[in-house]
């Protein structure tokens, strides 16, 4: 939908579950509609409510991210190191999440306040803001599941759909996946590099050089905070210091892996191809968005620190409106789906991960 | 004092940039106490007086990012209304050398940011200054004979001029000529009153009584007030502004007007101003990315329909329609999508 080509809009059908879903052109234009309609509503409700809600998060991240460093000076004993490098976990979740995830998504950046603007934001994590919003906010949600467009399938790393042909390296896909989960900050940091390209010989590191710089600032900063200066003020008692603020790093590499890979990776998720999206109508579009999402059930406490990716489809749908409005609006959406007979894929965070571990595994057998 | 500088040294000190990093120590200090910061300048609001029915007076502290102004010039105001800020140029009233400035801000009808100031400033309030500017100022070398005239809320900056003078000791002669529509509007008048050695006069325009001048500026008001000043400054409504020009030489001025745009419903036929490459065309009508692009210009860009952001810029005159959503971008300074948004008249665009 990108670039005008001549042609036609056409009728999309997809298995999900082994039943057949069919969307016409001019059932999508109508699908599109009711849920520009929505959009439409929450823009116009937008106010202090929203811009209260981010500031206490902002709040919240702030104190546990000062209480947690704070005991973990004192982490030599263990309910202070625990708690200490819970409240940083939780910190940094918080972070990179509800508030870093969010506001890089210009959802606040009708406030007009400079410190929740998509532009100036920059989180606490390996992976650079700008880089960040080129792949993410731009590449992934605008070509969402469409293989050899989407880099989020498989990162260029793993194989996650059985459209990526087959190669002995793949054999490892289960390996690479836990070491990306492990490791997730630098893996997000990396992305940007576009490795596969260039190992496939397509580019060279030389065309990368620039990006790889900006990587490195910010990665060096990162680490010298949490490995080098934190643990020498803490003077005698650094190396507590310093598992803990590995511990809290891992927790939430750990976390957001898992959320993550349960917004595009479970069980009957759709994929799609360049040729399904040739001429794609903003309806196509919402209806690509919802098969190739899937929501997780759980509380208010598991939204937020979710930073709502549990409403990953009402996120790809209306990725720039305030993730804490998804909640409200996905019974809306739901039902939408529901009658123009688009499947609405949820569950809880263990089973959608389990499917996920599943397809992992089996994809790395040539199937 | 030593402990301050030491708090600021620390503060400022490139370790604790790296403790604090990404976001920096400004972020954890304004959330103790909202004017703590280092990097932008802001205010709490310290009181507030409403000294006529159609206008508000604050009274604002500033934090240490303040730099001042010159009696006469204007100061970007932002304040948080529904969750959105929102910038206005003000000129405080006080003089240039106190600590505190004072603002009066008069109530313009369907003005956002004066109405909601009017019925909402309270003390504790927290407002952020920047851009301070503007020419209408005082010469380094005073005039010996000061005209001021101002109308309505135009009265700040020369009242700021007039405080100024007054703390410097001059010893030249001053009028002041202040005109409202009665007297219960006219702003600062018991101050003005107490004042030895400046000649006040006031005009009304609607409920005349107890006024000093009758009917609109003019040669009769100009010999009552001070014949021949050395220096006119005036500051109020633009037929005032020009009528005291008509009749006096040596006039600095500055006019308030709020700026009216006329939305037109479909391709305006404006000119687009893309004011950082200093290229200009006509409105095609199509949005603002495809005109820029059109242009040969290569903005950043992503999605092209609305949602990445990437392409966000700053519009700095000017009113856009947002195609998604139809709402109309009227406020001056406003971040837009430009791949959504199309020209509704003349804008200008920091691209």
């Amino acid at each position: 939908m990108t670039t005008p080509t001549t042609a036609q809009p056409q009728t999309i059908e997809k298995t999900v579950a082994g039943k057949t879903i069919t969307m016409t052109p001019e059932q999508a234009d109508a699908f599109g509609r009711e849920l520009d309609a929505i959009k439409e509503r929450v823009i116009a409700d937008l106010g202090d409510r929203d811009t209260t809600y981010i500031r206490r998060v902002i709040k919240a991240q702030r104190a546990l991210e000062i209480g947690g460093r704070a005991m973990l000076f004192g982490g030599i004993f263990p309910p202070f190191w625990l708690a200490g490098t819970a409240m940083l976990g939780l910190s940094k979740i918080l972070d990179n999440m509800e508030i870093g995830h969010n506001v890089m998504h210009g959802q606040y950046d009708w406030t007009g306040d400079p410190t929740l603007s998509s532009k100036n934001f920059e989180w606490d994590t390996a992976c650079p803001a700008d880089q960040w919003r080129h792949s993410h906010n731009y590449m992934h949600h605008t070509y969402t599941n469409i293989v050899g467009m989407d880099r989020d399938i498989g990162y260029g790393i793993l194989r996650m759909s059985e459209d990526q042909p087959w190669r002995p390296y793949f054999l490892g896909n289960p390996v690479y996946a836990f070491l990306l989960m492990v490791l997730f900050q630098y893996g997000v940091a990396l992305h940007e590099m576009e490795t596969e390209r260039i190992t496939s010989g397509e580019i060279t590191i030389a065309d990368k050089r620039e990006i790889l710089e900006g990587i490195w600032r910010k990665t060096k900063r990162q680490t010298l905070k949490d490995y080098v200066a934190f643990p020498l003020l803490a003077g005698p008692f650094a190396p507590w210091v310093l598992t803990g603020n590995l511990t809290a790093n891992l927790i939430r590499n750990v976390w957001s892996y898992m959320i993550i890979f349960c917004g595009h990776f479970p069980e009957d998720v759709q994929q799609f191809t360049i040729e399904e999206t040739k001429a794609e109508t903003r309806g196509m579009w919402y209806f690509r968005q919802v098969l190739g999402s899937a929501n997780l059930t759980g509380g208010k406490l598991f939204h937020i620190l979710s930073g709502n990716l549990s409403f990953q489809i009402e996120h790809h749908l209306f990725p720039d409106v305030p993730a804490h409005r998804h909640a409200e609006i996905s019974e809306e959406v739901r039902e939408i789906c529901k009658r123009y007979g688009v499947p609405y894929n949820t569950g809880p965070l263990l089973k959608q991960f389990g499917t996920v571990v599943r397809k992992i595994v089996r994809l790395a057998l040539p199937v | 004092m030593f402990t301050q500088t030491l708090t600021r040294r620390v503060l400022s000190s490139p370790l604790v940039d790296l403790l604090t990093g990404p976001h920096g120590v400004d972020r954890y200090t304004e959330l103790v106490e909202p004017t703590w910061t280092s990097g932008e300048a802001r205010a709490k609001v310290i009181a507030v007086r409403r000294q006529t029915p159609r206008s508000v007076t604050l009274i604002l502290e500033p934090n240490r990012v303040f730099t001042g102004f010159r009696a006469g010039q204007h100061i970007n105001l932002t304040v948080e209304i529904d969750g959105r800020r929102r910038t206005r140029p003000y000129s405080p009233a006080s003089a240039e050398v106190t600590p505190y400035l004072e603002l009066t801000v008069g109530r313009h009808d369907g003005g956002l940011v004066s109405t909601y100031l009017c019925e909402h400033a309270r003390p504790g309030m927290i407002v952020g200054l920047d851009s301070v500017g503007g020419d209408f100022v005082l010469p380094a070398v005073r005039p010996r004979r000061i005209l001021f005239v101002s109308g309505g809320s135009g009265i700040t900056p020369v009242m700021s001029m007039l405080r100024t003078l007054r703390i410097e000791g001059f010893t030249g002669d001053v009028a002041f000529l202040h005109y409202a529509r009665s007297a219960v509007e006219a702003s600062y008048r018991n101050e003005l009153a107490a004042m030895a050695g400046v000649k006040v006069l006031h005009g009304y325009t609607r409920i005349t009584a107890g006024s000093d001048v009758a009917g609109r500026f003019g040669p009769a008001h100009l010999a009552a007030a001070m014949p021949q000043p050395d220096a006119v400054f005036a500051c109020g409504p633009p037929e005032l502004v020009a009528a005291v020009r008509e009749h006096c030489d040596n006039v600095s001025s500055e006019s308030f007007v709020p700026p009216v745009f006329n939305i037109a419903a479909e391709t305006s036929g404006g000119s687009v101003t893309f004011a950082d490459a200093g290229v200009e065309v006509t409105d095609d009508g199509r949005p603002l990315l495809d005109q820029a692009e059109a242009a040969g210009l290569t903005p950043e860009s992503g999605c092209r329909m609305g949602i990445c952001h990437s392409c966000t810029r700053r519009k700095t005159r000017g009113a856009v329609r947002n195609l998604i959503t139809g709402a109309v971008s009227s406020a001056e300074q406003e971040d837009v999508q430009i791949c959504v948004s199309v020209p509704v008249g003349d804008v200008d665009i920091a691209l």
